[in-house]
């Protein structure tokens, strides 16, 4: 009892192979957009690499830069394969490998799956990794004279303008850290020395944040210093005044921000994936309704073609029968002492005389 | 005296009009480019029409997008001429628009020649456009209450940080203008003041700069108030700081910006107007050889074709008479007029 059994007459099964050599090569198109998709997500991250900690996440563009690449060469085989299928007899050069390549590409679809799958389980990883490499970056924003930092408060200054965000999780974050260097300090002033020496570590820490948190959509000039301090600024409430800084945080806006591109990017390769397992179905009727003409001897007839020859369960139950017997092939038979020849009756018809002829004398050479 | 005269064997007619169907067909694209990169430029031009004063320089997209429309009708009808070209049957029915086609089709790609021109020679009225509008912009910072300029401060800050560059000349512009609106000083401090009572108008002038001149690339955190001071800040000189604010001034920023796109945009319009030029040349010649061929029993004759019949100044006489006569004819009219008013006032 075949799995979804279709019958082809001749002119169906040659629209069918032209149908499909068409969408084979549409599906090497989308495998160059899944490539394009992916170099697009790798330069995106890596033009934030500095403000990202050390974590596991170039494995998704690089999936699906792999899966793009792998997906044209499968449908580029694909697409010659159908050209060649409208002709029973140039089908004959393809039977052995397509069952083959049907299963290759079976297993590949589920790849793409999960390809597609991953960008959405990214964003955990990219959360923490976007929480420690802020921290760090803020941390080393004032070491602008030790090589290998010294981009660092650019790079911040540029992201905080760009995604108008300010600190980690909020402006309040720069109030913990020491980010104006002490190259600019004059430790002769007292107010210096003062509040050097109100905290344990002896950082310089103040009510302040950098001129890049300003937001322009204020009214009035930007409050950078004491911003906590409302009566030292005219007409100013800092818990209520919500357009002098920007309020969100910078890991908040990030985070937003590569959650919108992986989720176009996964819906996309989604779409992919249905696509291609329907290119799959078509190729796996091609090519049973191509065999079951050849059995039957005339290329012009009808022909069934079926996903799967017997029910879901009996294919399962013989393919694991072939596999345990492939397993089987390399154990030793200890019945007969492992000589397979021993006891096996001759087949042969011609009669070599009796058995127990004694051998001949060799005359010795003079 | 003819200018110009080519010889055209049979051959060459044939050859003739398959290239310059090609061209013809590639005439037209690059009127839609020409088209296209109008708009591009009259885009780039609206995006910062706050900073600019007038309008003037508008006129070079302006003229791009109607040369661009104009030259796609010019090839498609140049492209169908030349189909009809060698058809001896049906070439005489283009005899009587070829006169007028080719005077429209010379105006209009003198006129892209001129396109180019004027974007070189408008960097002048652009400059003024934009010291005026950059200064209006700068005066009215503060006045975000104002409805009209409420969004002044926003496009300034966003200019500004953007092109990198601050004020109008450049940051000093900023310590003649009030940018901090009266609503946010305290009129009971005593330094405030002291300040507006300092100078004649009653404003209260800083030497500092709003947020957006700071440059990201400093090593050390903005210093945007009393940047004339030195003592003001530690270790800071500000005859030698280069890298605390932007040092460019936004009208050398814009202007340098707009003459980079219009130089591309200028190269760009150039090949376009020598592969439109070359369409009408070649137009021509077939033309020319093709009127000689009319009427003959055997089309596959050796003819001549010709740029001009006349002279140029001929020619030139010859296309600008009929437009003479009708300006000549108002005058004509106005001197009889002028001459019937003169006589009843010389009467009494």
């Amino acid at each position: 009892m075949a799995v979804l059994r279709v019958k082809f007459t001749k002119t169906k099964r040659d629209k069918l192979a032209q149908v499909l050599w068409i969408l084979n090569w549409i599906s090497v198109v989308t495998g160059v957009i899944l490539f394009a998709l992916g170099l697009y997500l790798k330069v995106e991250i890596n033009k934030r690499v500095e403000l990202m900690a050390e974590r596991d996440i170039q494995y998704v563009p690089n999936m699906l830069i792999a899966v793009g690449l792998i997906a044209c060469a499968i449908n580029f085989l694909g697409g010659k394969i159908c050209y060649d299928c409208v002709d029973t007899t140039k089908f004959l050069r393809w039977k052995l490998i397509m069952l083959p390549y049907i299963v290759c590409t079976f297993f590949f679809t589920f790849c793409v799956l999960v390809g597609a799958l991953m960008c959405y389980s990214m964003r955990g990883e990219l959360e923490e990794s976007l929480a420690l490499g802020l921290t760090q970056a803020m941390r080393f924003y004032k070491d602008t004279d030790i090589p290998g930092r010294c981009f660092l408060k650019r790079t911040v200054d540029m992201l905080q303008i760009q995604f108008q965000c300010c600190g980690n999780s909020g402006y309040k974050d720069w109030f913990q850290i020491q980010w104006i260097s002490n190259r600019y300090l004059d430790m002769s002033q007292q107010h210096v020395v003062d509040r050097l020496r109100s905290n344990v570590e002896g950082k310089y820490l103040m009510d302040g944040v950098p001129f890049s948190c300003c937001n322009i959509n204020s009214p009035r000039p930007c409050i950078q210093q004491q911003v906590t301090n409302n009566s030292a600024h005219y007409n100013y409430e800092h818990q209520t005044e919500e357009l002098n800084l920007w309020m969100k945080g910078c890991r908040q806006a990030l985070l937003e921000y590569y959650t919108d591109i992986m989720q176009s990017i996964g819906l996309t390769v989604l779409i992919t994936w249905l696509f291609e397992l329907s290119v799959l179905t078509g190729v796996r009727y091609l090519q049973t309704s191509l065999e079951n003409v050849l059995r039957q001897g005339d290329p012009d007839s009808e022909s069934d073609g079926w996903l799967l020859e017997n029910s879901f369960m009996e294919t399962a139950r013989i393919n694991l029968n072939i596999i345990k017997s492939l397993g089987k092939n390399n154990h030793i038979d200890t019945a007969k002492n492992g000589d397979p020849n021993i006891d096996v009756p001759s087949t042969s018809k011609a009669h070599y005389g009796p058995d127990n002829v004694p051998p001949k004398t060799i005359k010795e050479a003079s | 005296m003819v200018v110009m005269k080519m010889k055209f064997p049979f051959q060459k007619r044939v050859k003739l009009a398959q290239g310059l169907w090609l061209l013809s067909w590639c005439a037209t694209v690059a009127g839609a480019t020409t088209f296209t990169l109008g708009c591009l430029l009259k885009t780039e031009l609206r995006r910062r029409a706050e900073v600019m004063d007038n309008t003037d320089i508008h006129v070079v997209p302006n003229t791009l997008m109607i040369v661009g429309l104009a030259s796609l009708g010019i090839n498609y009808f140049a492209s169908k001429i030349c189909q009809d070209a060698l058809d001896a049957g049906r070439f005489p029915r283009w005899k009587n628009f070829l006169k007028p086609y080719f005077a429209v089709s010379c105006f209009f790609t003198v006129l892209m020649l001129l396109s180019v021109i004027m974007s070189y020679a408008m960097k002048g009225s652009l400059e003024s456009s934009l010291k005026a509008g950059l200064r209006n912009g700068i005066r009215f910072y503060k006045d975000t209450d104002t409805p009209g300029r409420c969004f002044q401060k926003q496009n300034i800050d966003r200019l500004q940080m953007e092109f990198e560059c601050c004020g109008n000349n450049d940051f000093r512009d900023w310590f003649e203008v009030q940018w901090i609106s009266n609503r946010y000083l305290d009129f009971g401090s005593k330094e405030v003041k002291d300040r507006v009572k300092s100078n004649v108008d009653g404003r209260y002038l800083v030497d500092g700069v709003p947020f957006s001149c700071c440059n990201p690339r400093s090593p050390r955190p903005c210093i945007q108030y009393h940047l004339t001071n030195n003592s003001a800040h530690y270790n800071y000189d500000y005859l030698t700081e280069e890298l605390n604010i932007y040092l460019r001034g936004c009208r050398e920023a814009l202007v340098h910006y707009y003459m980079g796109l219009m130089n591309t945009i200028g190269a760009g319009v150039l090949s376009i107007f020598i592969l439109q030029g070359s369409v009408l040349v070649s137009l021509r010649f077939l033309q020319t050889a093709m009127e000689a061929v009319a009427g003959k029993e055997n089309t596959e004759i050796e003819t001549e074709g010709y740029l001009l019949e006349k002279g140029v100044k001929d020619t030139i006489m010859e296309y600008l008479d009929p437009v003479l006569k009708f300006f000549l004819l108002k005058n004509g009219g106005k001197v009889e007029e002028g001459a019937a008013a003169d006589k009843p006032a010389a009467v009494p």
